[in-house]
């Protein structure tokens, strides 16, 4: 074709469509390169510490998931009391969060005047901001002996199976675990309940903000449908609002659970850190990442091998929990034909 | 909207800039040596001080961080770091197999502390024995006979005991319980000694000031923290019966004479571990802490300068030290250290 | 009234208070924790604070560690932004329901939960270690591996956050744009995330706001300095890691510095996302 000649429209479009294509898988690339990255980090971290853990799967083996000893002095570990704390604060934290985090995301998106939403919603977040250890700070210096003092003796003597007189309430006696699980001797504070609600305080922003970001992408249509037919607002929010945005709903509270069971400086400073498996959850207890963060730096040969070990078994509880989360949300939507 | 070409040639003009502007950042170079330590806390605050005053003096920079013992000498092995400060030694073999030496720096006190109501400071008296009985769980109530026995003329309320030990792994716990394996029996075979042990009892707190807290919040508690803790926290601390039969009161005085009559002449790479200590005047749980470096440097220049400055925190530091709560080196300790390097170490 | 109605009326009146109730408590337990931290920290809180570095006793500052922290979560936020917003989108765009993408999205929470310290020791064997040998020991922690370290944590909580905001942007606008001719990736790019925008800032803030507190990964990368660095191939200091040092230490001075540190942590999150939220009102995406 002669240089001066004009390229024809055909000719642009199909340059065009080329190039595009280009671009498209180019940007497919990029996109998968990324999501493998994420895919290698998990890999490597969770291979990491099955490689530091070689050495205590090997001396243990099986009998490290059920052993609950910890003697250093002895070399003989096991995994028990850590995994327990792990799974009891977190469960206790998610039970305190998720339905404070719903109430807060459904204040801030029905209830709150306009002008107040950015103000409380910016102090909510403000919790996430808060560094972890100083969460463990205030928990020891002030909430432990604030609930010891106050909260404490007011559970062991009502429902636990340790009263200070002796005498066993109605509850304690004819409901049961109850009375295990309240029951303490111990004068301090620090226990599993207290980690399990300082951790709920934590992962309290987290969840309430992913809500209520995806509260607000809810279409205003299908709300104010419901409005038209009647609806009360807290039938909306309920009926509406949240079945629409139930997938995110529950990545958010992924989200805080991830933080419940990987939290460290928060935990140690208020769970008391005793090794020894205990039924009742206001006595001390010791979590998987308290453990580590506590014994990593001064442990050597088995008791570090002993502590990676534990931390692949973090993953491994965390892929657990994931999983039967997964199937059970799997059984709920067969069960609305998807 | 720009162009395609105009907005290459844009961001490609951007991209060159900030590239430079990144790439000059990391051409600074160090004017003065940096030296890097790490390693136990127990000497952080006195290196602290150290080390600032040694910068105004030579320029200099020495960086410390308290990472624990245990890291320490795991990055010492690695060669992370210039010296690495344990508060337990190192074993002979580890010690050969890496060529690394080590020597003390300063001396410091641990002593049991209480919270019982009416008890003030320096009026309650313990043994070894009493001590480690308790930590085991075996004595769990403050009017228990054996406690009696040796507190004649102090009455002690009918309140069950609370442990407070230590959750992470510390040199704190390790020269504890090295001192109670020493006059324990019991202790000795069933706990043994180390930076984390099997607590028999009690509940951990973390660091020495988590185990301040909890003594101070908990009437009838006993834990074990370093001397500048108990003095700062105003805790009651416990008099102990040292090896030569009497009841000392933890003070400066009392670290030093431990110090003094440990046997360091007979210990090779000053393996000594001071708790028990035969002195007249002794408090029974005396510790130090070790620096360890490599015999032939990996980096000579950052060695030199290391010793340089140890020399100068043993020769100089003496009050910075002592203002901190810490013991300084007794002189024939040092020149037997400073001999130590010149045969040991290759400069 | 009848019945029903009567029990609706009453059912939403109490959704309403218990929902009022849930925030009050939130917001009781901040100003706690925020009264006691200005109340410990409020000796040191003065200029001085922030011009003079860390050294050991009343006379020192936190300028180097807030420096070091500033410098560290950046580049923690930089890495790990794109590479999680853009493996987001992946999932949500190209691999929503793959095999594949549902392998991925599920080991990302995974991730979500590797306590902090596992992801330091990571990046220790990964970074600090090579470079030492690779630099015969004149460079070993730096502030660049602290970096990586909190970007590892940062990347699953930005890769979840983008993920779940892209899959609730509804189809009609893709639709829309695809009907147009408009391709893919332009499509990914200009329309979606710009719609899902203000979510996703969300999922970094969160990010931000988690690694912003978090020590124990950079005690093994970072290490800590206790002099100025502003060049991330040297050791850095970072606020978390000296309020955890200085929280430790026997001495009241040393502990209002740590409470004066947690503080300013507090503030900076605070600012920033308040800075954030004003520039993305702007421009309201509305959901019809």
């Amino acid at each position: 074709m002669p240089a001066n000649q004009a390229a024809l429209p055909i000719d642009i479009l199909e340059q065009r469509s080329h190039r595009d294509a280009r671009h498209e898988r180019l940007f497919r690339w990029l996109l998968k390169g990324c999501a493998l990255i994420v895919l290698a980090s998990l890999l490597g971290a969770a291979g990491a510490t099955l490689w530091g853990g070689r050495e205590a799967f090997s001396a243990f083996g099986w009998h490290f998931l059920v052993s609950s000893a910890w003697d250093p002095g002895n070399d003989v570990y096991g995994a028990v009391v850590p995994v327990y704390g792990t799974i009891a604060t977190s469960l206790i934290a998610l039970l305190i969060a998720v339905p404070i985090s719903f109430g807060i995301a459904v204040y801030l998106s029905e209830v709150a005047p306009a002008w107040l939403r950015t103000p409380v919603a910016s102090a909510i977040e403000l919790l996430a901001g808060i560094p972890s250890i100083i969460y463990g700070m205030w928990g020891l210096f002030v909430f432990a002996p604030f609930f010891a003092n106050h909260i404490k003796p007011w559970l062991t003597n009502n429902l636990g199976n340790k009263p200070d007189d002796g005498k066993l309430s109605w509850v304690a006696e004819h409901v049961p675990f109850v009375g295990k699980l309240f029951g303490s001797d111990y004068p301090f504070g620090a226990s599993i309940l207290v980690a399990g609600i300082v951790l709920a305080v934590m992962i309290i922003p987290f969840i309430s903000s992913v809500m209520r970001e995806v509260f607000q992408t809810v279409p205003t249509r299908l709300k104010e449908s419901a409005y038209a037919l009647g609806s009360s607002t807290w039938e909306v929010s309920w009926d509406i609002v949240l079945p629409y945005t139930r997938s995110a709903v529950i990545g958010g509270i992924f989200l805080g659970l991830g933080r419940a069971l990987g939290e460290t400086m928060a935990v140690t400073f208020v769970l008391g850190n005793a090794m020894h498996l205990s039924a009742s959850l206001l006595d001390p207890g010791a979590s998987i990442a308290s453990t580590i963060a506590n014994q990593f730096s001064e442990a050597t040969g088995l008791q570090k091998s002993s502590l990676m070990a534990l931390a692949f078994l973090l993953f491994v509880v965390t892929f657990v929990v994931l999983l039967i989360a997964r199937l059970m949300l799997r059984q709920l939507a067969r069960k609305e034909g998807r | 909207m720009l162009t395609s070409r105009k907005y290459l040639t844009r961001s490609a003009r951007f991209a060159a800039v900030a590239a430079i502007a990144v790439a000059s950042t990391f051409g600074v170079a160090a004017q003065a040596t940096d030296i890097t330590g790490a390693g136990s806390s127990f000497v952080y605050p006195v290196m602290s001080k150290w080390s600032a005053a040694y910068a105004e003096k030579t320029g200099n920079h020495l960086n410390y961080q308290s990472v624990g013992s245990g890291a320490g000498i795991a990055q010492i092995k690695e060669g992370t770091i210039d010296f690495g400060a344990s508060d337990a030694p190192m074993k002979a073999e580890d010690l050969q197999k890496y060529g690394l030496g080590q020597f003390p720096i300063v001396v410091g006190g641990i002593v049991p502390v209480v919270n019982i109501t009416g008890v003030q400071a320096d009026q309650i008296k313990l043994d070894g024995v009493t001590l480690a009985d308790i930590f085991l769980g075996k004595i769990t109530n403050w009017n228990d006979p054996k406690i009696a026995a040796l507190n004649a003329g102090l009455t002690l309320p009918a309140g069950k005991i609370t442990v407070v030990h230590r959750s992470d792994g510390s040199g704190t716990s390790f020269n504890f319980t090295n001192y109670l394996s020493k006059v324990n029996p019991e202790w000795a075979s069933k706990i043994k000694f180390g930076t984390a042990v099997e607590w028999p009892t009690g509940v951990g707190g973390k660091g020495n000031e988590g185990v301040s807290q909890y003594v101070r919040q908990i009437k009838g508690s006993i834990g074990y923290v370093e001397y500048a803790y108990a003095v700062k926290n105003k805790l009651a601390w416990v008099d102990l019966k040292n090896a030569s039969g009497n009841f000392m009161k933890p003070s400066a005085d009392a670290f030093a004479a431990a110090a003094a009559t440990a046997d360091w002449a007979s210990a090779k790479d000053f393996n000594l571990i001071m708790t028990n200590a035969p002195g007249a005047q002794a408090w029974p749980i005396t510790a130090t802490t070790w620096m360890i470096m490599y015999k032939t440097p990996k980096n000579a220049g950052n060695s030199k300068v290391a010793f340089d400055f140890f020399k100068y925190a043993l020769e100089n530091g003496q009050k910075a030290a002592s203002d901190l709560d810490y013991v300084p080196l007794p002189a024939p300790l040092v020149s037997k250290i400073e001999a130590y390097w010149a045969s040991e170490y290759k400069h | 009234m009848s019945s029903p109605y009567l029990r609706r009326r009453i059912t939403n009146a109490l959704a309403m208070v218990m929902s009022t109730l849930a925030t009050l408590v939130g917001l009781a337990f901040l100003a706690w924790i925020l009264w006691e931290t200005l109340r410990q920290g409020i000796s040191a809180l003065d200029l001085k604070l922030f011009t003079k570095i860390t050294a050991y006793g009343e006379s020192g500052g936190l300028a180097n560690a807030m420096v070091g922290s500033l410098i560290i979560n950046f580049i923690g936020i930089a890495i790990a932004t794109p590479i999680g917003v853009l493996a987001g989108t992946w999932l949500a765009e190209y691999a929503d329901r793959t095999r594949l993408g549902e392998s991925i999205r599920f080991l990302n929470d995974i991730l979500l939960s590797a306590p902090s310290i596992v992801m330091g020791l990571f990046v220790y064997t990964i970074i600090v270690l090579p470079t030492t040998v690779l630099t015969h020991g004149s460079t070993t922690f730096s502030g660049f591996a602290g970096g990586v370290a909190l970007a590892l944590i940062a990347l699953p909580v930005i890769v979840r956050t983008t993920d779940e905001m892209l899959r609730l942007v509804p189809s009609t606008l893709r639709e829309a744009a695809l009907s147009l001719g408009v391709p893919q990736w332009k499509l990914t790019l200009q329309i979606l995330i710009r719609a899902a925008r203000s979510g996703i800032i969300t999922g970094v803030l969160l990010a931000l706001a988690r690694i912003s507190g978090e020590t124990a990964p950079l005690l093994f990368t970072a290490f800590g300095n206790n002099y100025m660095a502003i060049n991330p191939i040297e050791k850095m200091s970072s606020l978390p890691q000296i309020i955890y040092q200085y929280a430790n230490d026997p001495g009241d001075a040393m502990h209002a510095l740590a409470w004066a540190g947690a503080f300013v942590i507090t503030m900076f999150v605070l600012l920033l996302s308040l800075a954030s939220r004003l520039i993305l009102s702007r421009t309201k995406v509305s959901h019809d």
